[in-house]
């Protein structure tokens, strides 16, 4: 954020300043790097579908491995290729209140349906 | 002796009488942190609203996918005598989609960094390429969706094939509205009627392109990797 932003604190409006939400071009991620993440999402897909051909492999080796897998790509791609990781606390509050709820919500509702017990 | 000379100064006083840089340098409406078209945003935050809106927007479609995605996690085992996952999938096909999918979320986030650049002609050639591989993946689907159905896999044939085709196709609406609005993007970035900064505008449609991508990475691991 550059110096001449400043919140207020009386809750008066202040100038938006247009470099203020862009926090990640201070931190200068290169194209070269945006193509070394995508190729690094591409290995760990082409990890997932190789493990599960994997023949013998059990169920509760791989779906686990499935699932972090799975979680690194997720965040992978929101914290640098949606600028999540560099940007403001409260975006991150709006987003991730979002997934918290949907996570919390459908994992109670699954519960109530014996999903993880089937 | 007393040195009395003065040491010019390190940075040239700005001459009052030397005519202002050209306007020209920067296309106008790309953000260089100065107001171009007389408009100034005041937020309470010092952020942009537009973009907390959108993150806003995205936190809620988490909800919806994630009812969606629990819907057929549960009836994924419900398809009686029908066709279940197993005789279905085609996995080196949707791998392929998947990729993809993936690459154009990097052709998306250089779209964005070519117009933090201010570089125009970039923006409009990456925005076009991400809109192109959205509607590759989008054939994918409409071929995948076909097949299944071809092979006896009706929207009512069974709870998991109500709640695969309903999870599936509302990420293939998402995926076919970011199309249009990537290719809306590119007409307006090519007729200049964007209003304001155009480079929040194209991070926007990037920002609503990646949580598609994100979504069909859950997608693709728990609805066509995970066994039922």
């Amino acid at each position: 954020m550059s110096s001449d932003t400043e919140l207020s604190t009386t809750g008066d409006a202040v100038e938006h300043d247009a470099t203020a939400n862009d926090d990640l071009y201070h931190h200068e991620i290169s194209d070269k790097t945006y193509i070394l993440i995508a190729l690094f999402l591409a290995v760990l897909t082409a990890m997932e579908v190789a493990v599960t051909e994997i023949a013998g492999m059990p169920e509760a080796l791989l779906i686990p491995s499935l699932l972090i897998m799975m979680v690194i790509k997720f965040f992978v791609v929101v914290s640098y290729f949606m600028h999540l990781k560099h940007d403001s606390a409260l975006f991150k509050f709006g987003f991730y209140i979002g997934l918290g709820g949907a996570i919390v919500l459908y994992s109670v509702m699954l519960t109530t349906f014996h999903f993880f017990l089937a | 002796m007393s040195d009395t000379t003065t040491e010019p100064p390190l940075t040239p006083e700005p001459d009052a009488a030397a005519p202002a840089a050209p306007d020209e340098a920067i296309p106008a409406g790309f953000d260089d942190g100065q107001d171009h078209i007389g408009l100034v945003h005041h937020t309470a935050t010092g952020l942009s609203n537009t973009k907390l809106a959108m993150w806003l927007f995205l936190g809620s479609e988490c909800l919806l996918f994630g009812g969606l995605i629990s819907t057929y996690m549960l009836y994924r085992n419900r398809q009686g005598d029908a066709l279940g996952p197993d005789q279905l999938w085609d996995i080196p096909f949707t791998s392929a989609t998947s990729f993809v999918l993936l690459m154009s979320s990097l052709t998306m986030v250089l779209s964005v960094s070519a117009a933090k650049r201010k570089d125009e002609r970039g923006t409009r050639l990456w925005l076009t390429v991400t809109a192109l591989l959205g509607g590759l993946f989008l054939a994918g689907q409409v071929y995948e969706f076909t097949v299944f159905y071809r092979e006896g896999l009706g929207y009512t044939t069974s709870l998991f094939s109500s709640s695969f085709y309903t999870l599936t196709g509302f990420h293939g609406v998402h995926v076919a509205v970011g199309i249009i609005m990537l290719l809306a993007l590119v007409g307006m970035l090519a007729k200049g009627r964007i209003v304001g900064d155009k480079a929040e505008t194209v991070e926007m449609v990037g920002l609503y392109w990646h949580f598609v991508d994100v979504v069909w990475i859950v997608i693709f691991t728990l609805v066509y990797l995970v066994p039922a």
